[in-house]
């Protein structure tokens, strides 16, 4: 087949990839980020997470056993200017005492 | 791949026997038993407490690099990055190798006596490291701001790869060839005793001739588990990546008086990371602060004032497992027959190439290298060895 569906755009992830995951008996969030590197893109799985957990639930799995994975500081693609404005909370290293 | 034909288990009973149990499915466990079933070894069984990728592997920034201060990790850097340049069509895996150089800067004339004497061995070891004044480092990444810089090293063999498709390589081939793979599967005791070793985990115990630990910063609880134990500890390495750019960063940059480093990942990515204190309570902590960002973004936009305006992705973190002096423990330690393959900081992942054809020559009877007699255990009661000064972060 030629077709080819995106499941997570960011990434460029497919669904034959994310299948091929559950099929190998990857079929955990987690698992299936690090095998195919879905929802590591700008969305952070915004977009796509929910469509990965319904497609390991297709295959057979148990979506009330299933967790999300660990959300990655920041919430929102942010500026490292605007990190490097913010008031420090302890001296970082290499600041004289 | 042909769907269920070689699959990782995650439940249902283990038991049985087998020769070679390694403990921690991460890159240098997955490496050693890869490179075991290379050599023929049958029976090698691999306990993973969490998934593949779980730990420091799953978390590290990708670089490899040949710029060491002892002779020992130049040579053994030269052959893993040989390796890597093959792997992804051995391993049949995309592991996004690139090899853009490592360019360190040094700031004062401290770093740079260093930085010299370190160019020097790795020349005489044929590495093609060389100095280089700060405009002939702009040269290389035109949008450095050098103030304060003295001096840099820059090797052009060294690189970048995304650390994750080797785990899945790695883990792949070594299950095409009859290893065994339990996810899931934490070992919560070993006995040793006249029949080999007991390994316990709450899904079965599986009895063994050998075991290797190679679990990282889990490491000290599984040696202490045979009575033995080792001075390495865990300490939280922070790290963070950016929106994807357009490639235009060649090398990986570091410095050294910060130990700032980033570099462009072959998904476009900025990785980078530095030093930041943690309470090395002995605790594996992975949780991300505020501290480090802030900490972070102050250097790099000092370094590159051009990624002010580059946002932030992701932040996570990851444990180095570090050894006093900077070298890893290797070797027999303890009961006959207990390995271990841990204690390699923040340089395991660059290493496991390497260390899995050594670990499969030693355990085959193939060949023993010097590194298993050099960075044996029992160096730090009998005389350490002396401090790898290029641990970075």
């Amino acid at each position: 087949m030629s077709r080819r569906v995106i499941v997570c755009r960011c990434e460029d992830v497919t669904l034959d990839e994310i299948q091929s995951g559950i099929e190998l008996g990857y079929n955990t969030i987690d698992e299936l980020k690090r095998l195919t590197g879905f929802g590591t893109g700008p969305c952070q799985g915004k977009e796509c997470q929910s469509h990965v957990a319904h497609l390991v639930e297709a295959a057979g799995g148990d979506l009330s056993t299933l967790r999300p994975f660990t959300a990655r500081p920041p919430f929102h693609p942010t500026p490292l200017r605007f990190f490097a404005g913010v008031p420090k909370l302890a001296p970082d290293p290499g600041d004289d005492e | 791949m042909k769907p269920g034909a070689l699959s990782a288990s995650t439940r249902g009973a283990i038991s049985g026997e087998t020769d070679i149990v390694i403990i921690g499915g991460g890159v240098m466990g997955l490496s050693i038993a890869y490179q075991l079933a290379r050599r023929g070894q049958k029976n090698v069984v691999v306990l993973e407490r969490g998934t593949l990728a779980d730990g420091a592997s799953g978390r590290n920034g990708g670089g490899v690099r040949m710029q060491w201060s002892s002779e020992s990790n130049v040579r053994l850097m030269q052959r893993s990055i040989e390796l890597c340049s093959g792997l992804a069509q051995e391993l049949g895996f995309n592991i996004w190798f690139r090899q853009g150089g490592y360019l360190f800067l040094g700031k004062s004339k401290a770093e740079r006596r260093v930085m010299e004497k370190n160019v020097e061995l790795q020349n005489r070891c044929g590495v093609p490291t060389r100095m280089l004044a700060p405009s002939e480092a702009r040269d290389l990444v035109p949008q450095l701001s050098l103030q304060g810089v003295l001096c840099a090293a820059y090797n052009p063999k060294d690189g970048v790869l995304f650390p994750w498709p080797f785990l899945w390589g790695y883990a792949t081939q070594a299950l095409r060839r009859g290893v065994e793979i339990h996810l899931s599967t934490p070992v919560t005791a070993i006995e040793h005793g006249s029949r080999g070793y007991l390994v316990s985990t709450p899904r079965g115990a599986i009895r063994a001739q050998r075991v290797i630990n190679a679990a990282g910063a889990w490491s000290p609880s599984i040696a202490r588990m045979v009575g033995v134990e080792v001075p390495n500890r865990p300490h939280r390495h922070e790290i963070l990546s950016t929106e994807p750019l357009k490639p235009f960063l060649g090398p990986m940059v570091s410095l050294i008086s910060s130990g700032l480093y980033f570099s462009q990942s072959m998904r476009g990515e900025i990785v980078t990371g530095i030093s930041y204190p943690d309470d090395d309570d002995g605790g594996v902590h992975l949780g991300s602060r505020l501290g480090f960002l802030g900490h972070l973004s102050r250097e790099i936009i000092a370094v590159m004032p051009q990624l002010a305006d580059v946002k932030v992705l992701r932040q996570w973190a990851g444990p180095y497992d570090v050894s006093p002096d900077g070298h890893p423990i290797v070797g027999e330690a303890g009961p006959p027959g207990f390995y271990l393959a841990c204690g390699f900081v923040g340089y395991g992942f660059m290493m496991a190439p390497v260390m899995g054809e050594l670990y499969a020559d030693l355990l085959t009877g193939k060949a023993r290298h010097e590194v298993f007699d050099r960075c044996r255990l029992g160096r730090f009661a009998d005389g350490a060895l002396a401090l790898e000064e290029m641990i970075i972060g």
